[in-house]
């Protein structure tokens, strides 16, 4: 009896023991919220690590793109204690650092001696700085990401298709460096019976929703010399916004759409691109790097079958590349701030950033990417860094999502829908653009 | 036992609290039992209209909590009724309603009469009439996106076996005309068998004698359907519209499935407008105004049809 007696005691006191030290445990434990992608299971593995070397746990809310900004914003905005950790767009920093929402990065930097000329310079303007081009930091670069194309290899190395587009257009079939040779390629390839199926030019954004075709037009708008503002007037947008260099872009875009893209493909943004090509539809494909890593490993397009291109260069010769990616910061609603800046602490050390790109994710930090190894080690490295070397961004002002929205209407209205002309649209934008900076007072 | 343990409390309750309630009357216990739902209904249906409403007057913005809040007086709904994109939406919206209530009245009330012939295996057919209604409208907008797909999809392949077109160039979703066709044909695929219910309870209630009277009198049956059955069931017919109109005034899940307002703004109706307004622009003081624009208008239409309606039935 007595011995039982102690056996239960000792039952007892074991499962209490261990609900305590659970509960301790789960105390301590992270939430890092993201977007639902490829990156987010590296991050998964890459974490483990930190817990083993830490003992702190890490758990995740993914979402997927389509709900990504509804429902972090809103989580942002309800000041809730979800995230402890948010990987943020790189367009989010402003409104996220005017409204409090990210724990400000420079005096945790200064005293970790986390320095940010160690990271891609683009990546830190874009993803941590706001103001942009002063030293307040509100993330560190996490993901680097930039849209670039893919294209199919195996099908541009038929000597057949080689000599009859040689005979065509002057020039040997390969990876375009302007965006006219791009559209010639598109253009030989659309409607094209390749192994007995059809095959299309090239998908593009066109995605109405969310960020689709802004992501998309812009990737060629910049390359023709648009311009957010007067570089030397801010919110000057008149003659920046609707040049005429801007307007032959956007009837480029336009143009593209028309002719080279496949049937139906009339709200198509990164899923609807991957399987795109994937299918064997389409002989290029526009999308951001971070589906590199996927589309190389594919059976049906990936390995030799598959290479990779920047964004080509405008008819004046400027390229530009739309950059995406983000940052990671600490959420300033959550209790466990301390844990999440060593988690932060841990991101940026060089091994962790090895091991990040070895999975799958995009590096920011100069150590990785100027490692003479790196643009080796994956077919698609050097392509990821010329692009990097190039991009532009979005507004990333507090209003960047009705600025958004307003250049997904008149993108998708005139390019899609075919109303009205560029010039009507980069002057509605204008004038939808001059609404917004008024209504908050910076005009 | 029960009646012990009533005793029980009763003998618990101090006596002050005792002499309140012995004091409390019929009508005083009766608001006593609903002020519970009173008050959940003031908190989550009364209280929010009233917010919206101040808000609407308002610059305030839901992601910019730490601004100050200004009041615009009634520029915000100054700025909707000037706006010549919310004037498409609502031309969106009311071309929307008309068609889809147009059809879905017409082919209602059309089953319904057939499957009130009550025909051998009516039951089945009623039921498999039924499935549409049954579906949700998650599954029947992915659904229905595959089917419109150019190169895959069902019914491109159908249209260009019976049009011989090829199927790639049918692109219901991408072509500025056929798009709203596309969210027509779907709403009416989906909603005709709820229109079908009401008005087969219509044609059910219509007494049998009457008809027979009819035949008596030796009426076509052209006659008895314009004399009889057509101003019988029309009080039931009305309602359905009532029903339709209000949930297709207000339609944004297979909108937002099938095009997401696109190509364009082409199906932009304006229950996307609003939502774009509210959670993605995050313009909330715009947005309210703008939802209280649609609840008046939604609200004083359905009240001259109401009218109309007790019309019809006093008749």
């Amino acid at each position: 009896m007595k011995s039982r007696l102690k056996l239960a005691l000792g039952l007892t006191s074991a499962i209490a023991a261990s609900t305590a030290v659970s509960n301790a445990a789960q105390a301590e434990d992270l939430t890092l919220c993201w977007a639902a992608w490829d990156p987010a299971n590296a991050l998964v593995e890459l974490s483990k690590d930190f817990t083993k070397e830490t003992g702190i746990g890490m758990k995740f809310e993914f979402v997927p793109w389509t709900n990504y900004a509804d429902r972090f914003l809103n989580e942002l905005n309800s000041h809730g204690k979800l995230c402890d950790l948010i990987i943020g767009d790189s367009q989010w920093i402003g409104g996220a650092a005017e409204n409090g929402h990210y724990v400000k990065l420079n005096d945790f930097f200064d005293k970790e001696k986390i320095s940010m000329d160690d990271f891609v310079p683009a990546t830190v303007v874009g993803y941590s700085e706001w103001p942009k081009n002063t030293p307040n930091y509100w993330a560190l670069p996490a993901m680097g990401d930039v849209v670039g194309w893919t294209y199919r290899k195996d099908w541009f190395s038929k000597p057949e298709l080689q000599k009859e587009f040689k005979e065509k257009y002057g020039w040997d079939l390969g990876p375009p460096t302007t965006f006219d040779q791009l559209k010639q390629i598109a253009e030989f390839f659309q409607k094209r019976q390749i192994d007995g199926k059809t095959v299309y030019g090239a998908s593009i954004y066109t995605e109405r929703g969310s960020e689709g075709i802004t992501m998309g037009a812009m990737d060629v708008l910049y390359s023709y010399g648009f311009q957010y503002e007067n570089p030397k007037k801010p919110y000057e947008m008149e003659g920046f916004v609707n040049s005429e260099k801007s307007v032959k872009g956007l009837e480029f875009y336009k143009a593209l759409y028309d002719c080279c893209t496949p049937p139906g493909a009339s709200n198509s943004y990164m899923g609807e691109g991957v399987d795109a090509f994937k299918s064997g539809q389409v002989a290029m494909h526009m999308n951001f790097a971070f589906t590199w890593p996927g589309l190389q490993k594919d059976e049906n397009v990936g390995g030799d079958k598959i290479g990779y291109f920047v964004n080509p260069k405008g008819p004046d010769g400027d390229q530009f590349a739309q950059l995406g990616g983000q940052g990671i910061s600490v959420v300033s609603y959550s209790d466990k701030q301390e844990a999440a800046l060593k988690y932060i602490k841990w991101f940026a050390n060089k091994d962790v950033q090895s091991k990040w790109w070895s999975l799958g994710g995009y590096s920011c930090l100069n150590a990785v990417v100027k490692d003479p190894k790196f643009p080796a080690s994956q077919p698609y490295a050097q392509t990821f860094l010329d692009s990097m070397a190039i991009v532009k961004d979005f507004w990333a002002e507090p209003s960047y999502a009705p600025l958004l929205q307003a250049s997904q209407k008149r993108f998708h209205d005139y390019v899609v829908a075919g109303q009205g002309s560029a010039k009507d649209a980069l002057d509605g934008l204008v004038k939808d653009w001059t609404q917004v900076f008024q209504d908050d007072g910076k005009m | 036992m029960l009646n012990r343990t009533a005793e029980n409390v009763a003998r618990a309750t101090p006596e002050p609290l005792a002499r309140k309630v012995r004091g409390i009357s019929d009508k005083g216990l009766a608001w006593l039992f609903i002020s519970p739902t009173i008050l959940l209904l003031l908190a989550i249906n009364i209280f929010p209209l009233f917010w919206a409403i101040y808000l609407s007057f308002t610059n305030f913005r839901a992601n910019r909590p730490n601004e100050v809040v200004k009041n615009l007086g009634f520029a915000n709904y100054q700025r909707i009724l000037d706006d010549q994109d919310i004037w498409i939406a609502m031309q969106t919206t009311a071309h929307f309603v008309f068609w889809t209530i147009l059809l879905q009245t017409l082919i209602g009330f059309t089953l319904a009469w057939l499957i009130d012939r009550k025909f051998r295996g009516h039951a089945f057919w009623t039921t498999l009439i039924l499935v549409p209604m049954m579906l949700s409208p998650a599954v029947v907008g992915n659904f229905w996106r595959f089917l419109y797909e150019p190169q895959i999809g069902l019914f491109s392949y159908v249209i260009s076996f019976v049009s011989g077109i090829p199927p790639t160039s049918i692109q219901m979703l991408s072509n500025v005309s056929l798009a709203p066709w596309s969210i027509i044909i779907v709403d009416t695929w989906m909603w005709t068998p709820y229109v079908m219910l009401i008005c087969l309870a219509g044609l059910r209630s219509i007494p049998e004698y009457i008809y027979e009277a009819a035949e008596v009198d030796r009426a076509s049956n052209w006659r008895q359907f314009w004399s009889i059955t057509l101003p019988m069931a029309l009080p039931f017919i009305m309602l359905a519209v009532l029903f339709r109109g209000i949930e297709n005034f207000k339609m944004f899940d297979m909108v937002n499935l099938l095009t997401g307002g696109g190509p364009g703004s082409t199906t932009e109706v304006a229950s996307i407008t609003l939502k774009r307004q509210a959670f993605e622009s995050w313009r909330t003081g715009y947005s309210s105004a703008f939802a209280i624009i649609l609840f008046v208008a939604v609200f004083g239409l359905a009240n001259i049809y109401v009218k109309a309606l007790n019309k019809v039935k006093q008749r």
